[in-house]
């Protein structure tokens, strides 16, 4: 999807990637005290650079004003992080608190292992989303490719789009609602009846994310716990 | 006319099969009444080639010993030279191998890390994540990445001394893991953010990335996370050695841990662990020249495990070029694990002491691959660290005094001319001389 690169303003601490080193900008977010005062940053001119905000443990607000490439904002545990543009693989993996909002499309593996936080997208996300995610809550706009959710132990996984084939592949108990098409089914995760208590939970993930949509229009998928202790009878799902 | 009943006519001994063993139709009998595969712990039990087939030659005329107890022989080892701000310096090159909380209990994950402090070594985490004791009791500890990523978390990843990326390991290259319901405890379902009493299984790829060139990216990813401080190591089961270790040097390890099949697992398929990999004996070398090929050795270091029982064991790795060693069943077996004092109750299991390997089942009379609170009791981890320190102060011992015996005056100076092999099979694998000959095989031979 095309994505308008419109700069936040400029009223906090910037950094220029394309004079700035990536060690600098991560050296310099991972010394933040919690009690500090530089809350805004921008990361300009990113240009899919890979590794770009990772392991940030304080409630900053970041935006990164392009496209990234592997793993921005992995291990992220706090800081409220925006990237104005597309994310490569990884991006957000194991998270353990705070927000990531892409902006335009993700690539393979986003939110992979998370533990915790909101992972938002507002485009598409590749195959493997929500891959043994581990508590996050990934809310995807658009569709999502095969294998999302694969092992997903637990969290939500949001699909606004379809999904792909065999979604939620060898599940755990993560959440995985999709208001649109499911292209197939993974093995051992089963479309389960939605009842008042999962749709306010997942209107509350909407609400959460600034979204506007029908809790109402969309269907639960989760474990359907045959593999959850070994049986031969099982051994074809393997 | 032939009369069969004549008392005469000697009767013919029962005649068992050599390919259809004992073990062999037991299994038949076994996968036929079950209709599912063996599963065990531990490493390859076949024979195997292995440093039993070497032999040092000790110095003579033409080379002249150290003296056992006056002059000195270095046994120190740094680990993560080449990008790491922080390597580590470790007083023996003998390592304790990965090995998770869940697939050992919290007393046996403490007595490791007591153990290997005591001597100035390092221990290692293992699928599930860091627990306080282990961090607390040991002063080097190795965190391991893996696919599963159970318990993985920035917090402990930065109070860590070293980064593991497991690729695979020696007793299943290529496989995932799978850690039953028994074992999963409270505690243990917790750290892994899974349900009680259910299987717990381990995927055999990485969910974020795939091949050397993404690796090369997600080293620089731990790497930002953690300030460019940590040694990582790129941990792989010995099965094409020469070309893993190749591009674990492109993908930016500061070291290669290679492990052979007769290192352990906490539970694999029985045909995994015997038929899948190399044995150590047969993958060193192929690492070894892939260092020297790429102009690193010595500079990334290598670490080698699977089957290091004794100091002999150790002097033979590192005279074939290996920096330092890892060990993990052995170190199980100092702890207690296998112990005759507890026979009955192996009887009671079907095994006996020495033979016992179901650490999958969580009923280990040792208390040491359990997560039974009653069974976990058992081992006081004081006193198991103890004989761990013991154990690896007798290998440090060993590996001394047959270098010393060669000359050298550090473990790093044992070479391969110090060795030659006692079969034909082992001098090709190790590539040091049939004893007796200067005949290497696949090499032309040199004269004396």
């Amino acid at each position: 999807m095309s994505v308008a690169l419109k700069l936040p303003p400029r009223d906090g601490v910037t950094f220029d990637l394309a004079t700035d080193s990536l060690r600098s900008l991560n050296s310099t977010l991972a010394a933040l005290a919690p009690e500090t005062n530089q809350t805004a940053w921008q990361i300009l001119n990113p240009r899919g650079q890979h590794a770009v905000a990772v392991g940030v443990t304080v409630p900053v607000a970041i935006t990164i004003a392009g496209h990234v490439g592997y793993y921005c904002a992995g291990m992220n545990d706090g800081a409220a992080i925006t990237i104005a543009g597309n994310a490569g693989p990884g991006v957000a993996e194991n998270m353990m608190s705070g927000t990531v909002h892409v902006k335009g499309d993700a690539s393979q593996a986003a939110g992979a292992t998370a533990h915790g936080g909101m992972l938002i997208i507002d485009g598409n996300a590749s195959a493997r989303c929500g891959i043994s995610m581990k508590g996050i809550d990934i809310i995807v706009q658009g569709s999502v490719g095969h294998m999302s959710a694969f092992m997903a132990q637990s969290g939500n996984l949001v699909i606004l789009g379809d999904a792909g084939e065999a979604l939620g592949d060898s599940l755990y108990e993560a959440r995985i609602f999709v208001r649109g098409k499911v292209a197939s089914l993974g093995a051992d995760c089963e479309e389960k009846p939605m009842n008042e208590a999962d749709r306010t939970i997942l209107a509350a993930l909407l609400d959460k994310a600034g979204i506007v949509a029908d809790a109402g229009a969309f269907k639960l998928f989760g474990s359907a716990r045959t593999l959850y202790h070994f049986h031969v009878d099982n051994a074809g799902a393997y | 006319m032939n009369d069969f009943s004549a008392p005469h006519i000697p009767g013919t001994p029962p005649r068992r099969s050599a390919t259809f063993d004992e073990f062999a139709i037991a299994e038949i009998q076994r996968a036929a009444a079950t209709g599912i595969y063996d599963i065990r712990g531990g490493g390859a039990k076949r024979k195997l080639p292995h440093f039993d087939d070497l032999l040092f030659l000790g110095a003579s005329v033409s080379r002249y010993p150290l003296e056992g107890y006056r002059e000195r022989c270095g046994t120190d080892v740094v680990l993560g030279t080449r990008f790491a701000s922080k390597p580590i310096h470790l007083k023996i090159p003998i390592t304790i191998a990965g090995m998770s909380f869940g697939a050992l209990s919290g007393n046996a994950k403490e007595a490791l890390g007591r153990g290997a402090t005591e001597v100035g070594t390092s221990t290692t985490t293992g699928d599930g994540g860091m627990t306080p004791e282990e961090r607390g009791h040991s002063q080097t500890l190795v965190y391991q990445y893996l696919p599963s990523r159970y318990g993985m978390n920035l917090t402990d990843l930065r109070r860590a001394d070293a980064i593991e990326v497991v690729i695979g390991q020696g007793a299943k290259p290529g496989g995932g893991g799978m850690l039953l319901g028994q074992k999963i405890s409270p505690r243990v379902a917790a750290m892994r953010n899974l349900p009680e009493g259910i299987d717990q299984r381990s995927a055999c790829r990485h969910p974020d990335w795939t091949g050397p060139d993404d690796l090369e990216i997600k080293i620089l990813e731990l790497r930002e996370l953690t300030n460019w401080e940590k040694p990582i190591y790129i941990k792989v089961g010995a099965s094409r050695p020469y070309y893993d270790v190749a591009l674990a040097i492109k993908a930016g390890a500061d070291v290669v841990v290679l492990d052979g099949m007769q290192g352990g697992t906490a539970a694999t398929q029985e045909v995994f662990i015997e038929h899948v990999g190399l044995p150590i004996l047969a993958a060193i070398r192929p690492a070894v020249q892939a260092l020297q090929d790429l102009g690193w050795h010595r500079k990334i270091q290598l670490i080698v495990s699977g089957g290091i029982r004794n100091g002999a064991d150790v002097a033979k790795a590192l005279a074939l070029g290996a920096d330092a060693v890892a060990i993990g069943t052995a170190a199980l077996i100092a702890l207690g694990d296998n112990a005759p004092e507890w026979e009955p109750e192996y009887q009671k299991l079907g095994t006996t002491a020495g033979a016992y390997d179901d650490w999958h089942e969580g009923r280990d009379p040792a208390g040491i691959t359990t997560q039974d609170p009653v069974l976990a009791a058992r081992l006081d981890p004081v006193k198991a660290g103890r004989r761990l320190a013991n154990y690896l102060s007798v290998l440090t011992l060993e590996a001394q005094a047959i270098a010393r015996a060669c000359g050298k005056s550090h473990l790093h100076n044992l070479e391969p001319e110090d060795l030659v092999a006692l079969t034909i099979e082992a001098a090709a694998m190790a590539q040091v001389p049939l004893a007796g000959t200067s005949w290497i095989p696949g090499k032309q031979a040199t004269g004396f």
